[in-house]
């Protein structure tokens, strides 16, 4: 069983990017057939086990590609492939795990619970769950917070949660919606380490929306620079921390994460692809 | 932390009671003081009287209505206690507005679950949902006792008492119904868009996040169908006639009043009671789902 999987599903997956965006756009349709551009032109490649930021102002439409990947909306114009598949097909084939700004814990169900939810909508047996769920605990450190429920917890904690739900199925790619920007900043330090280490046991690609340049430098191979109407990518910036740096706390006083930082900045601030100026409110 | 909630909640059923029991003294206090020093022709007001006669045939004692309670429904040999005989009337009328109640909550529900899958169905059907409640009891319960009159399928032949069942049925269905869509539409995007994404389809949907969400929203409507199916038995008794229950005790007694006016303060004092029973049970039906209502406990 596992020997055929081995033989036929990663010699694809190896070759095949885990999100590859062709020229995608999405327009939204409002009220008396007013029309938002919320994207246009996206082309992006997202590499397996490559850690991607998207960044911008309010309103650039990061979530809202963020959702096209995740066929919660669907594009407009353009294609877009996951693991070379539709994002359709890709989310029925649950090749993603998601995790939102807010952590979206069912109240009822207990830390466990919350975490075999995916699993028990997939009909993994009740034994198989609870060795899931009991390794995801620890990998999110919430051992002795197994049966609380989430009124009980933290916000930090209740988010660590929405990760491990996320990642119960093993899924090869993450979407992060800013999933760390309700939290204060010493444990959204600490979740982002947190991040770097489950990322790098489980080899996950990942996209992950955020406001905070310092955290898209600290955890991303990539950064992509987004701009608003009509939503766009105007740059990509690649994160060259040079060989053998590890991203661990002491990466904040590196000076190629200043330069990254410097990079990312740049790319935001600067007036290059607009013509009509104002990028930044 | 479960403790102070646990003890908190404690001390809200406590002073929940202790205000209840001085409603009841506060009902009693006015009753015989108005009594000792309203005038006794009542209070007439431009030919309109606002305020009853104080004499004894109008409203009579307290004492009197409780001592009436424990003496003898008549004067024929073997006739039981008047409490006894509510108490009876009150078992059979909650019998009957159970299965009212039960008949209407699962209808209740479905047009909910209907309206919730359907969103074409909840702009027609709501409509029609208000408006069936307008239509008066009165208006109903003949037309529904001559239709029953002619089912007759093998060995099985419509009653009376299902006739009552149904009218209450027809009250307690509304405020399921109602509350039951809101609690079924309740969960945040966040959670259906979650379910999206695990590729769960409208019936897993249903069963992992749309009914548990709803039991906040379902407790309360329960109890208000529960209370609706009271009403609607003892209305529907008198408008029937069906016989044995406490709506038909009310008038009877009453009828007897020029003679013996306290006796006719029993069976209201016993729809009362029914109605705080059934409120009980339902509650006890909702501490069964206590889990799933964890914002409601919280706060
Ligand atoms: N369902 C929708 N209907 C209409 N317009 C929408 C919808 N969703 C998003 N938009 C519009 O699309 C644009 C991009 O929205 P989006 O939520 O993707 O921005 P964002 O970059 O995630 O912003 P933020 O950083 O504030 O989360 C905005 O102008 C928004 O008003
Ligand atoms: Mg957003």
């Amino acid at each position: 069983m596992t020997d055929t999987a081995r033989t036929t599903a990663p010699t694809p997956s190896e070759v095949l990017p885990a999100i590859s965006v062709r020229s995608a756009g999405k327009i939204f349709t409002v009220a008396k057939g007013a029309e938002v551009q919320a994207l246009t032109g996206i082309d992006l490649t997202v590499a397996p086990g490559e850690f991607v930021s998207l960044i911008g102002p309010s309103g650039c439409g990061k979530s809202t590609l963020l959702r096209l990947i995740a066929d919660l909306d669907s594009a407009t114009s353009g294609e877009i492939l996951v693991f070379g598949k539709t994002a359709r097909q890709a989310r029925l084939d649950q090749e993603y795990g998601i995790a939102f700004q807010s952590a979206g814990l069912l109240p009822w169900r207990s830390v466990q619970a919350n975490i075999e939810l995916p699993l028990e909508l997939h009909g993994v047996g009740k034994a198989e769950r609870a060795a899931r769920a009991e390794e995801l605990i620890e990998l999110v450190g919430l051992t002795d917070f197994r049966s609380r429920f989430p009124d009980q917890l933290s916000g930090g904690m209740q988010q660590r949660v929405a990760i491990a739900r996320s990642l119960a199925e093993r899924p090869k790619l993450l979407l992060m919606d800013e999933p760390f920007g309700a939290l204060d900043e010493m444990t959204r330090e600490r979740m982002q380490q947190e991040l770097v280490r489950i990322c790098s046991e489980t080899g996950a690609a990942v996209v992950f929306v955020t406001h905070s340049i310092p955290e898209a430098v600290f955890l991303s191979d990539r950064v992509v620079v987004m701009s608003p109407r009509p939503g766009r990518i105007v740059d990509i910036v690649s994160v060259d921390l040079g060989p053998g740096t590890s991203r661990s706390d002491s990466l904040r006083e590196n000076p190629a994460f200043f330069a990254g930082v410097t990079a990312v900045r740049e790319a935001l601030h600067g007036s290059p692809v607009a013509p009509l100026g104002a990028d930044l409110r | 932390m479960t403790m102070t909630t646990g003890a908190g909640l404690a001390r809200r059923r406590w002073s929940a009671l202790l205000w209840g029991l001085l409603g009841v003294v506060l009902l009693a206090v006015l009753w015989e003081g108005y009594k000792a020093i309203g005038p006794p022709t009542g209070v007439v007001l431009f030919d309109t009287s606002i305020l009853p006669k104080t004499d004894d045939r109008s409203m009579p004692h307290l004492v009197d209505m409780l001592s009436r309670a424990i003496e003898p429904v008549n004067t024929s040999a073997g006739s039981p206690p008047v409490w006894v005989a509510v108490i009876g009337a009150a078992l059979t009328s909650l019998g009957v507005a159970a299965v009212g109640w039960a008949i209407g909550s699962v209808v209740g529900f479905l047009i909910a679950l209907l309206m919730q899958r359907l969103q074409v169905a909840e702009r027609a059907v709501l409509p029609w949902l208000i408006l069936s409640q307008t239509v008066p009891l009165i208006a109903l319960a003949p037309v529904i006792v001559a239709w029953g009159g002619k089912i007759q399928i093998g060995a099985f032949s419509w009653d009376r008492w299902m006739s009552v069942a149904v009218i209450a049925s027809y009250l307690a269905f509304f405020p399921v119904a109602v509350g039951a869509l809101r609690g079924l539409q309740s969960p945040d995007t966040i959670h259906v868009e979650l379910m999206r994404t695990y590729n769960a389809g409208w019936f897993r949907t249903l069963l992992k996040l749309r009914l548990p969400a709803s039991v906040p929203y379902l407790l309360p409507a329960l109890r208000l169908g529960a209370a609706s199916a009271i009403v609607g038995t003892v209305v529907a008794e008198v408008s029937t006639g069906y016989k044995g229950g406490i709506g038909r005790m009310i008038i009877e007694f009453a009828q007897s009043g020029t003679s013996d006016p306290a006796k006719a303060y029993a069976p209201i004092a016993g729809a009362v009671v029914l109605g705080l029973v059934s409120a009980g049970i339902v509650a006890l039906i909702g501490l069964t789902l206590k889990r799933f209502n964890r914002q409601e406990a919280a706060s």
